[in-house]
């Protein structure tokens, strides 16, 4: 039975025979892991996964590392708003897994898991292969929860675009924000807690101001948001009262942007029980999230929608063997962000490591920092340092960490921004590089 | 049947690790798992504009992350980034850091 499972699998490849058999040959024909080093499969390229299957090799260059990733590009979320906002193209958000094969020694295999097997350490992609793993890495992402609101399904997504994967998503949202006339209204649905990206959607309309003032200064902005404050919100809100006026309405849970059902026909949003209604000409609605579907499907949210993990090490603590990073996580007080994911990979990859190294795993310190734009030159940040703490959850460090100051001179807004740029080099590097 | 693409580091590379058939003996020490954080936003390929890593005094890293953590040194972020960590860890980084080569 593995031996088909395996040859279909050389098939499928067809190329690198030699690659092949040294990333495969070990776990596949039953020779111990020590004479050729273990094998880990790492599924999914972004900024999780990429980041932990670089550093496998980076810690342990003997490690046979399959990454597992069915895009050959990968579109950044960071810096997404930015080519909303019409000063970055598709082309610099853009990376690809040319030096993490080359300069890293990991065999990339562009393909999509359809099944993953706990107990047999196996699994399945749709391109037909089967692979054995003595560990696994999962960061799969997100996926949405449409059937949240009434009105709306995952197929209307190209007419209403969420944009909270980039790629196609973010062309259509820039595509629809470019055609809307002078003086209509941009209405974005923003999800409650926990999801992707806290300041993620008040960047967004930032961004999205930036670009109606210099092109359709008459149009406004409406976040109709499932909570009641938000990430950075003093800063936000000061910056665009600073520089957009009142083109920017924020409506929280409380008054009615709690959105019950969505007239998807109308790109009508309906709220309070139908006494707030809100037509856009551009609408943009983003969904409540759980973890990506091959992290479901694996059971490894148990019964709720993300995955429950030792916060030391990032492994599962339902299926041992199996480590969950980045947005399918819950990682304590870390938000889910790329900044996170990307650090939770080089946790995840150490404990792998030295578990094989039969050594105990290591106590994290790790860091997380989000830059946002609210214009092309004023930028602020949050950040935090986290430790484990004695209930075996990550929580931020006391008395480090915080937002930027309120009061700062636009210099160090300014400053900020051009570390915003600069952070997207480094982390895009660390990951892809 | 859909065909996967696979991005290998090449045959002589596989010959090559399989040759030498190392023992999955690596160790992550503490001071390596703490700097790798840095890699963040100071890349070890000085791309980016935050200052480089690679091979940075071990002494200056301990008094400079002091200065940014007592305020002696303005910052935009590193005054909250550098509270976050023990004078220990600050050492094991600095440690660490320093064996760092282009
Ligand atoms: C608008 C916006 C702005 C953002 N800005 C920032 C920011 O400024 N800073 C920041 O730190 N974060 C930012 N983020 C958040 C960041 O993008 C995510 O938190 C981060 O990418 C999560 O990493 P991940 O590895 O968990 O998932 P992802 O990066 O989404 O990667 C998941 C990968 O898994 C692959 N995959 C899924 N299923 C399978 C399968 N079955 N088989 C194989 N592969 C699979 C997918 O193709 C994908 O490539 C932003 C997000 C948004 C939406």
């Amino acid at each position: 039975m593995t031996n088909i499972k395996r040859r279909n699998f050389l098939k499928a490849v067809g190329v690198g025979g030699a690659a092949t058999v040294a990333g495969f040959g070990c776990a596949a024909n039953g020779s111990s892991t020590a004479s050729r080093g273990a094998h880990v499969i790492v599924i999914g390229g972004g900024s999780g996964g990429a980041t932990a299957a670089k550093y496998l090799k980076r810690f342990s260059p003997d490690l046979q590392v399959t990454l597992i990733e069915p895009s050959a590009t990968y579109y950044t979320c960071y810096g997404s708003n930015w080519v909303l906002g019409g000063h970055a193209t598709m082309d610099e958000i853009a990376q690809t897994y040319d030096a993490l094969a080359s300069r890293h020694g990991v065999t990339v295999v562009q393909d999509s898991v359809t099944e993953v097997d706990p107990a047999k350490r196996a699994v399945m992609t749709a391109g037909g292969s089967t692979m054995n793993y003595d560990y696994l890495i999962m960061s799969p992402g997100i996926d949405f929860r449409y059937d949240a609101v009434p009105g709306i399904t995952a197929a209307d997504a190209e007419r209403i675009p969420h944009a909270w994967k980039a790629g196609d998503q973010t062309r259509i949202l820039r595509s629809q924000l470019e055609a809307m006339p002078d003086g209509g209204v941009f209405v974005m649905v923003a999800p409650g807690n926990p999801f992707r990206c806290p300041p993620g959607p008040y960047e967004r309309a930032s961004m999205v101001a930036h670009y109606f003032q210099q092109a359709k200064p008459r149009s406004k902005i409406i976040i109709l948001d499932n909570k009641e404050n938000f990430s950075k919100q003093g800063l936000f809100m000061a910056g665009w009262e600073q520089h957009y006026g009142d083109m920017i309405e924020w409506l929280p849970s409380s008054r009615g942007g709690q959105v019950e059902e969505i007239d998807a026909a109308n790109l009508t949003t309906i709220s309070d029980s139908g006494l707030t209604t809100v037509k856009a000409d551009v609408l943009n609605y983003i969904p409540p999230q759980q973890a990506g579907k091959i992290a479901m499907q694996t059971g490894l949210t148990g019964d709720g929608f993300w995955c429950p993990v030792n916060q030391q090490t990032f492994e599962s603590t339902i299926h041992p063997g199996i480590y969950v990073i980045g947005d399918s996580s819950v990682a304590g007080a870390m938000p889910k962000s790329g900044h996170s994911a990307n650090n939770q990979g080089k946790i995840a990859a150490a404990a792998i490591v030295n578990a094989l190294a039969g050594k105990d795993p290591l106590s994290p310190s790790t860091a997380n920092t989000c830059y946002s734009l609210i214009t092309p030159d004023h930028a602020i940040s949050v950040a935090a340092v986290y430790a484990l703490k004695d209930d075996g959850t990550l929580g931020g460090v006391e008395g480090a960490g915080g937002v930027s100051p309120a009061d700062a001179p636009a210099s160090v807004r300014q400053m900020e921004a051009i570390y915003t740029k600069g952070w997207y080099t480094g982390i895009t590097a660390d990951i892809w590089g | 049947m859909k065909r996967s693409r696979v991005l290998g580091p090449g045959i002589a590379l596989a010959l090559a690790a399989m040759a030498l058939a190392p023992q999955a003996s690596a160790e992550v020490e503490r001071g390596e798992l703490l700097s790798a954080s840095c890699f963040t936003c100071h890349s070890i390929d000085a791309t980016g504009n935050m200052p480089g890593l690679v091979g940075y005094p071990r002494d200056l890293m301990v008094s400079q992350m002091q200065a940014f953590a007592d305020g002696s040194r303005p910052a935009t972020i590193m005054d909250r980034h550098s509270k976050g960590y023990s004078a220990a860890d600050i050492e094991l980084i600095a440690d660490y850091i320093a064996t760092l080569q282009q």
